[in-house]
């Protein structure tokens, strides 16, 4: 393993554990305050335990999030010291921000977490607001950071330096707005139908309980609509991409060849060496109509680029296929669960049918693997560059010598982290309530 | 002072803030650490009684006391790219090892605290909890010896390093390939030697003492707890004094930047200060009047740091690099300089906020 493979490899472990934690931490509190603000409303008290029991959980989950993001920082200059150099200037300013965001994040999920005898009832859910809030915000400064390496701007290259930095410019960089809204929509998606799915398979098991009703009717109001809209979503980073960074596109539609017309692959091998692929669906003028919405747009091929720009095109093909695929089925299964609730005017729509039910509980851990599969598209698929254009990947890792070691070190701590992780979440879980914390009640 | 203050460049404002954050970093969550190390030592018949004070008085507030680091981490990288640059590749082991602590650390407290498991369990999240909290002071004492010594100075020149916005591939100083000097004096000289672990034992000292001072006005209603803190407080008070003691001697010795501590106008009126705030603070510890200990205790910590930052001004890593050379370009400082102005207006009534509402009732 070169030192530069344990630096990226280190580095996309990283955050890929720590992205899961982040997207529950935009996505939890929204839940929580939406329970809390029903039982203001309502005075029904399932909400309240219903938001209770998701502070516990976005506790655990932002309490890791916190640290794993830490690490983050500071592996920035761990791992790519010659980056942050050159890069930390010029984009540095929504990391800036986003420890505001962070900070105030931290500051109301205290107040929130350990107030609920001590502020009163508007100030709290005030409190949770906040909280929502600033975790969005967190992950849209974070994403715009993200975007400008691959859309740098904000500065003018003068003999190898940077000169004119200008930190807002490049804040307000070309594609900060397609990725953010796709971020948004994925934390969004991917937390709602997770919740949604967690009380989907406590019904099936027969606990049909308000509590996991009323659970599953808060996940689903926030995750379905942002797993429907996604689409359109990806469809603008598409064309973006198409647009901007057409190697990238290439690669993730494994399409070797310029031409007009151009299929869409679904599924397939691509074939580096023969430069083919093999084994796919091909969706005639597919390709040309997704990127640019004309079925006779040309599309450049990856012969187009010289090699040595090209990223690891199996590795983003595949990626982009489990993303597409998964955020399809988050659609379909989102669209069937309103119709069935819209048609029956309430959720036993939902919850009176297993095989949606099944569905719901399948699509459970689907947003995850689809964020994972997504970051691997925009962050293999930007690759050999660490500033697109600008500054390879190789030229900015640490001379460090030995960075196995601190991979496998990171790795192990992870996993270990991950193991608890999940065996705290399923104790939470396993005490929510098994009967009717509403006696009399005979919904 | 004020034509002192007049001749600051924006590089060197910004390096304040970076201070103050450090500062507030040091005051709060080096308190929160100083509680996991009594958690760890937790003794005698109130020991239960003594845990259960540290993981309430911890419990609302450590989340946002860790994102002083944060800030730190942030305006570093932002304003101080080749400073952080070269910290993230000379202390990279040290570095590593912190956030392995504050990993562990971070993640056993939650845990221990929504545990539902059996009361073993619990008690194994509160020993990882404990020795992380232990470790980390440690650590990043070590990682600040590292610095004032002028070794990962004197590393950095092996390496070799660019100014701040500058492309790798093109600077020719920037040694990409293998560094002609061997692993261990790159990376691992620089940060271990017997005054980085004097400068790391003072750390985890001074945290212990803030921690057990802070600890004795939570404690206020119950005259027991608040004397086995204050026990520990002046246990820890005189550990302080040691180690700082033994820092400075090895720091004269080795003729770093300790050698030079009186040469700059500022540094001795510092550590002059610094001893006053100390003995005030035990002198108020002995006569059990909390309140005014733990204001001593926070002025002494604060002029440590302070009169470690002067003694290097106008230096960010000695013995050569300083604060303007290390700087990025005049506007990145002046716009960051303005967002923290405007972010202070909403977190500073936040965080008091935070506070009254948990703090005030003791």
């Amino acid at each position: 393993m070169t030192d530069l493979f344990a630096a990226r490899s280190q580095m996309a472990m990283s955050l890929a554990f720590h992205i899961i934690f982040s997207v529950i931490g935009i996505g939890l509190p929204l839940l929580m305050v939406i329970a809390e603000w029903r039982w203001l409303r309502t005075g029904d008290a399932v909400y309240l335990e219903l938001a209770k029991r998701w502070a516990k959980g976005a506790a655990i989950l932002f309490a890791v999030g916190a640290v794993s993001g830490t690490v983050l920082s500071f592996e920035l200059g761990l791992l790519w010291p010659n980056f942050m150099r050159f890069a930390g200037p010029i984009m540095g300013m929504p990391f800036s921000l986003e420890g505001f965001a962070f900070f105030t994040e931290a500051i109301f999920l205290g107040l929130y977490l350990y107030g609920w005898d001590r502020v009163s009832r508007g100030a709290h859910l005030f409190a949770g607001i906040i909280v929502a809030l600033s975790g969005v915000l967190s992950g849209i400064f974070v994403v715009i950071a993200n975007a400008w390496m691959n859309a740098p701007t904000g500065f003018t290259m003068v003999d190898n330096t940077a000169v004119d930095v200008r930190p807002f410019a490049a804040m307000a960089n070309s594609a900060a707005f397609s990725q953010t809204l796709h971020m948004t929509l994925a934390a969004y998606a991917a937390t709602g139908l997770g919740v949604a799915g967690i009380h989907a398979i406590m019904i099936l098991r027969g606990n049909t309980t308000t509590f996991h009703r009323y659970g599953l009717a808060v996940a689903l109001v926030v995750g379905a609509p942002a797993a429907i809209l996604q689409p359109l979503s990806g469809d603008i980073s598409a064309r973006y991409v198409a647009r901007e960074q057409p190697v990238k596109l290439a690669a993730l539609e494994a399409h070797f060849t310029t031409q007009r017309g151009a299929p869409l692959h679904i599924g397939g091998w691509p074939d580096v060496e023969r430069r083919e692929t093999r084994g796919a669906i091909k969706v005639p003028y597919g390709l040309s109509l997704l990127a640019f919405h004309d079925p006779d747009a040309e599309v450049s091929g990856l012969s187009e680029f010289p090699r040595d720009t090209w990223p690891p095109v199996a590795i983003v093909h595949v990626a982009f296929q489990i993303m597409v695929a998964l955020g399809g089925c988050m659609a379909l299964v989102s669209v069937w669960a309103l119709w069935r609730w819209w048609r029956a005017r309430d959720t036993t729509g939902i919850t009176d049918h297993p095989a949606l039910l099944r569905a719901l509980a399948l699509a459970t851990p689907m947003g995850f693997i689809a964020i994972e599969a997504g970051w691997t598209v925009t962050e293999v698929g930007r690759q050999p560059w660490i500033v697109y254009g600008i500054l390879r990947t190789a030229d900015a890792v640490t001379p460090m010598p030995g960075l196995v070691v601190p991979f496998l070190v990171f790795s192990l701590l992870y996993l270990l982290l991950g193991a608890i992780v999940v065996y705290m979440l399923r104790q939470q879980i396993a005490r929510a309530p098994a009967d009717d914390v509403r006696p009399g009640d005979s919904r | 002072m004020i034509a002192f203050l007049q001749g600051l460049t924006a590089a060197e404002w910004t390096a304040w803030v970076v201070v103050v954050a450090l500062n507030a970093y040091m005051l709060f969550a080096g308190a929160d650490f100083g509680g996991g190390v009594w958690d760890l030592f937790a003794s005698g018949p109130r020991r239960r009684e003594q845990r259960e004070l540290i993981s309430h008085a911890i419990g609302p507030i450590w989340e946002a006391n860790h994102v002083w680091l944060i800030v730190v981490v942030v305006v570093l990288f932002v304003c101080f790219p080749p400073a952080f640059a070269a910290f993230g590749t000379v202390l990279h082991i040290p570095l590593s090892l912190m956030l392995i602590g504050i990993v562990l650390r971070g993640s056993a407290f939650v845990f221990r605290a929504y545990s539902y498991g059996p009361r073993t369990e619990q008690r194994r999240w509160g020993q990882v909890f404990a020795i992380s909290s232990l470790v980390t002071p440690v650590v990043l004492g070590m990682c600040v010896g590292a610095v004032a010594s002028g070794r990962v100075g004197d590393a950095l020149a092996a390496i070799g390093h660019a100014p701040a916005a500058v492309l790798p591939s093109s600077a020719s100083s920037v040694a990409l390939g293998t560094p002609r000097a061997s692993f261990s004096s790159l990376y691992v000289v620089p940060w271990l030697s017997p005054f980085t672990i004097a400068v790391g034992a003072m750390a985890l000292a001074l945290f212990s003492f803030l921690g057990a001072t802070y600890l004795t006005v939570e404690a206020e209603g119950d005259a027991e707890l608040q004397d086995d803190f204050r026990r520990r407080a002046l246990g820890s008070a005189v550990s302080s004094m040691v180690a700082a003691t033994i820092a400075l001697e090895l720091g004269a010795t080795r003729g770093g930047v300790m050698a030079r501590l009186a040469g700059i106008g500022w540094s001795l009126p510092l550590l002059i200060a610094s001893g006053l705030a100390c003995v005030a603070s035990i002198v108020a510890l002995l006569q059990r009047r909390y309140r005014l200990a733990r204001l001593g205790a926070g002025a002494w910590v604060t002029l440590v740091l302070w009169g470690w930052v002067m003694a290097q001004f106008p230096l960010i890593i000695p013995p050569s690099l300083t604060i303007d050379a290390a700087a990025a370009p005049t506007r990145v400082l002046t716009d960051t300089l303005a967002v923290l102005a405007v972010g202070g207006v909403i977190l500073i009534p936040s965080l008091w906020y935070l506070i009254k509402v948990f703090k005030t009732e003791n």
